[in-house]
């Protein structure tokens, strides 16, 4: 069953699409990722699919059982966030707002699944200590955390290991995967082509053209032999 | 010290501390997010356009100018907030836009038509603050009283989402909550925070309650609700020391609790330094 389904989507700026309409659709359970070169959209497709910015064009379904509430998001960083002060605790909590409703402040429900989230991406010991001083990886793992709590369902990753030494990048690879396995459907950008071909279960090549399919289609496609070849995507 | 006891003794003097901590403490409160959320700018802007709002008010000759000056006031928040969220307006230039022109607007219609005869001492006095708070009557102290209430337990109530859209708006939109409608509330809030704060420190100087407080706990503290606990307590400290100080020394107020403000951050900064190192 599809958990997120793009009908004839056209994205981009002021009316402009970057490319021409976009048609695919995510299932639960699957690992998607968007590669592309810098600059071909892959940021504005990921807003327009999260409704931060409506499409120019077509739909982005979302699955009955599935509600806005549902989808949790790790952004890239904004220069805000590097000088933020707040403590981890606090930051991860604020993963489920989502789940507030009408109510005020945080329960005892929300305190329980903050502090899973953090269990689960080891950043337990960081609780009390203040994000602005944490390492990029640790800064990182707290924002996936924080997504974590808003869902287990669908998580959107905006480059998740860029900035990341490869020991940092290792480790959030291996707490992305693992997220996977448990069930989590995963739409990540990324920028290793190496590293999608090698663990996504789909790819979603954007630039001039697009290409949407399973990894194994990916390799046989036009698109894919090209890119393999060493070529930049045809043009 | 006999004097303050003295000037304590009339319940003026006792309504004008109480107003300043009221105010001290509203602004304190949204100065973090404010300061985090790059919207400092804001506070600035809309204190202009509350002097001109005063001056047309005055120039009109309403009784309670504050009924006047408030839903303009906010009017402009609710305009500033949107103009700062298009990205085809700057918008920075319209806040240096709205904010200068209400300025030169509002000192104009108060030349033109001013009726006082201490037209100098009547714009300095919007501008600086009163010499003394002590002319706030009944109304006002009530008023000032009841707003800061509203403006407290709004903040006590919205907390969490306060933190969030200040934290990340993206991510606050992204689970599917409305980022725009609580942006929306923290401009009006500091729109009457802004309005309040003009009877203490006059128009000129109200971003310094806003902004040095935060600044300071931020020197010192490392978590969001610590942070506005610490700017909240020592904007409140602040402004009674500074009140008591212009009693004794027959400052202006509105400076010299500034000039607190500013001895408060400079020790902060001095002991964020020494515990660094």
């Amino acid at each position: 069953m599809a958990l997120l389904t793009c009908d004839n989507l056209s994205f981009g700026y002021e009316g402009k699409a970057l490319i021409r309409p976009l048609s695919f659709s995510v299932n639960a359970g699957d690992y998607l990722c968007i590669v592309g070169e810098n600059g071909s959209g892959k940021t504005t497709l990921m807003r327009t699919l999260l409704g931060l910015q409506p499409p120019i064009g077509g739909k982005v379904l979302l699955d009955d059982g599935l509600r806005r509430t549902e989808i949790g998001y790790l952004p890239q960083q904004t220069r805000v966030q590097r000088d933020f002060p707040a403590s981890v605790r606090e930051i991860v909590l604020s993963g489920c707002q989502g789940r507030l409703g009408k109510r005020p402040f945080y329960g005892e429900e929300e305190k329980r699944r903050a502090d899973e989230a953090m269990e689960k991406l080891g950043v337990a010991p960081l609780a009390r200590r203040c994000y602005r001083e944490l390492s990029g990886g640790q800064q990182q793992r707290v924002l996936l955390a924080r997504a974590l709590c808003a869902t287990e369902k669908l998580l959107l990753l905006d480059e998740p290991v860029a900035g990341l030494d490869p020991m940092a990048t290792e480790e959030m690879y291996r707490l992305i995967e693992g997220l996977n396995k448990e069930g989590t459907t995963l739409i990540m950008i990324s920028h290793d082509m190496h590293y999608a071909l090698g663990h996504a279960s789909h790819i979603l090549q954007i630039g001039s053209d697009w290409f949407y399919g399973r990894k194994a289609d990916y390799l046989r496609s036009a698109m894919g032999r090209n890119y393999l070849r060493g070529g930049r995507e045809g043009r | 010290m006999d004097k303050l006891i003295l000037y304590l003794q009339y319940p003026i003097a006792r309504y004008a501390l109480i107003v300043g901590v009221l105010i001290a403490l509203c602004s304190s409160l949204f100065g973090v997010t404010l300061v985090l959320k790059r919207f400092s700018f804001i506070g600035d802007g809309l204190s202009h356009v509350a002097f001109g709002a005063l001056a047309v008010a005055s120039v009109l000759r309403l009784s309670n100018g504050m009924l006047f000056v408030l839903p303009v006031t906010v009017l402009c928040a609710v305009l500033l907030l949107r103009a700062g969220q298009n990205a085809k307006i700057k918008g920075d230039a319209a806040i240096a836009m709205l904010s200068v022109g209400a300025l030169a607007i509002g000192y104009l219609l108060m030349n033109l038509f001013s009726t006082s005869s201490n037209l100098s001492g009547d714009v300095c006095s919007t501008l600086f603050g009163s010499y003394s708070i002590l002319t706030l009557d009944k109304t006002d102290v009530w008023l000032c009283v009841v707003l800061s209430l509203l403006v407290v337990a709004a903040f006590i109530l919205f907390y969490n989402r306060i933190f969030a859209v200040t934290f990340d708006e993206d991510f606050t939109r992204a689970v599917g909550l409305s980022a725009g409608a609580y942006n929306l509330m923290i401009a009006v809030i500091v729109a009457v925070i802004i309005v309040l704060a003009m009877n203490l420190v006059g128009s000129l100087l109200i971003s310094a309650l806003v902004i040095f407080p935060a600044l300071s706990a931020m020197r010192l503290f490392k978590s969001f609700r610590a942070v506005t606990v610490c700017a909240a307590v020592l904007s409140v400290v602040c402004a009674a020391a500074g009140i008591l100080i212009s009693i004794v020394t027959e400052t202006p107020v509105g400076s010299t609790v500034v000039a607190v403000d500013i001895a408060a951050f400079g020790l902060f900064c001095l002991i964020g330094k020494l515990k660094k190192a």
